[in-house]
């Protein structure tokens, strides 16, 4: 049922293929508008995204921030545009912030007409080991209960990673 | 695999334990060499070994007297873990961005408009 794949190449990077049934114009703007980004880059249920301030031009800067809905922990992702390509391809840094800030990553995001939709592929840098230990650890210190709350947390933010916005 | 995940969450919620972690990925050590530079007491050392072997994400082996402990296969899969989590949470950004965009076709004529 996922048209979704993953796989890894070499030990840096992911790549991410999604096919989308609307035109590479729909999907990249639903990437870049603000209020459309709210709608949908939320990871498992019950995340919202009270923040996404998005400047959507080559060297603007975003924010997203999320929140659960019922526990009261958030987290957010700060990062630039590198190169914007109408239609076709966004190039940006990110980093999250878990509270701990994570090293930056690299996303290429490119959008291609798939028949009469969009075939969507992304190329992310991968984390370090450490740095993927700590985000699979992080909040670990509040219990196991509250531990996968915050594994759940860290979804959404890897999910916005190779998501790419 | 046979990883218990709450065993690997608890063994990795220490900053040491991961630390350990992340030198053994660079390859196998001992207790001695992993005690140096976190400033430890090789027993210290042996305790955190203990629980991070217990989760299954370190092993030994007998090497004459010595005793060096490398990752196990399943602390490799830390990263398997880590791009599982990353997967779900993306395939529910999506299957969500699918219903946006379906919302979005009927309206696009207006599309000029900004928010």
């Amino acid at each position: 049922m996922s048209r979704l794949t993953l796989k890894t190449e070499g030990d840096k990077h992911v790549i991410v293929t999604r096919h989308f049934a609307a035109p590479p114009e729909a999907v990249y703007r639903a990437h870049l508008d603000p209020k459309i980004v709210q709608k949908w880059l939320l990871g498992p249920d019950g995340w919202t995204m009270p923040v996404c301030d998005l400047d959507a031009r080559a060297g603007g800067k975003f924010r997203y921030e999320w929140k659960h809905e019922t526990k009261g922990h958030g987290f957010h992702i700060t990062g630039e545009f590198v190169e914007l390509t109408p239609h076709s391809k966004i190039v940006h840094i990110e980093r999250m912030f878990l509270p701990q800030q994570t090293p930056d990553n690299h996303i290429e995001t490119r959008f291609e007409p798939d028949g009469s939709g969009t075939l969507m592929t992304m190329r992310m840098t991968l984390p370090d080991e450490a740095t993927r230990a700590a985000m699979l650890s992080t909040g670990m210190e509040k219990g196991m209960e509250n531990s996968y709350e915050r594994l759940e947390k860290m979804i959404p933010m890897g999910l916005k990673m190779e998501i790419g916005k | 695999m046979s990883v218990n995940v709450d065993a690997v969450f608890l063994a990795m919620a220490d900053p040491t334990r991961r630390a350990i972690l992340a030198r053994l990925a660079k390859g196998e050590a001992t207790v001695m060499e992993l005690a140096e530079p976190f400033a430890m007491t090789q027993p210290a050392v042996s305790q955190h070994l203990k629980v991070l072997e217990g989760a299954g994400l370190v092993v030994s082996r007998v090497d004459g007297a010595r005793r060096p402990r490398r990752l196990a296969p399943a602390g490799i899969d830390a990263m398997e873990q880590w791009l599982a989590m990353l997967r779900r949470g993306m395939e529910k950004s999506y299957d969500r961005l699918d219903e946006v965009l379906a919302s979005m076709e009927e309206p696009k004529k207006r599309k000029g408009r900004k928010a």
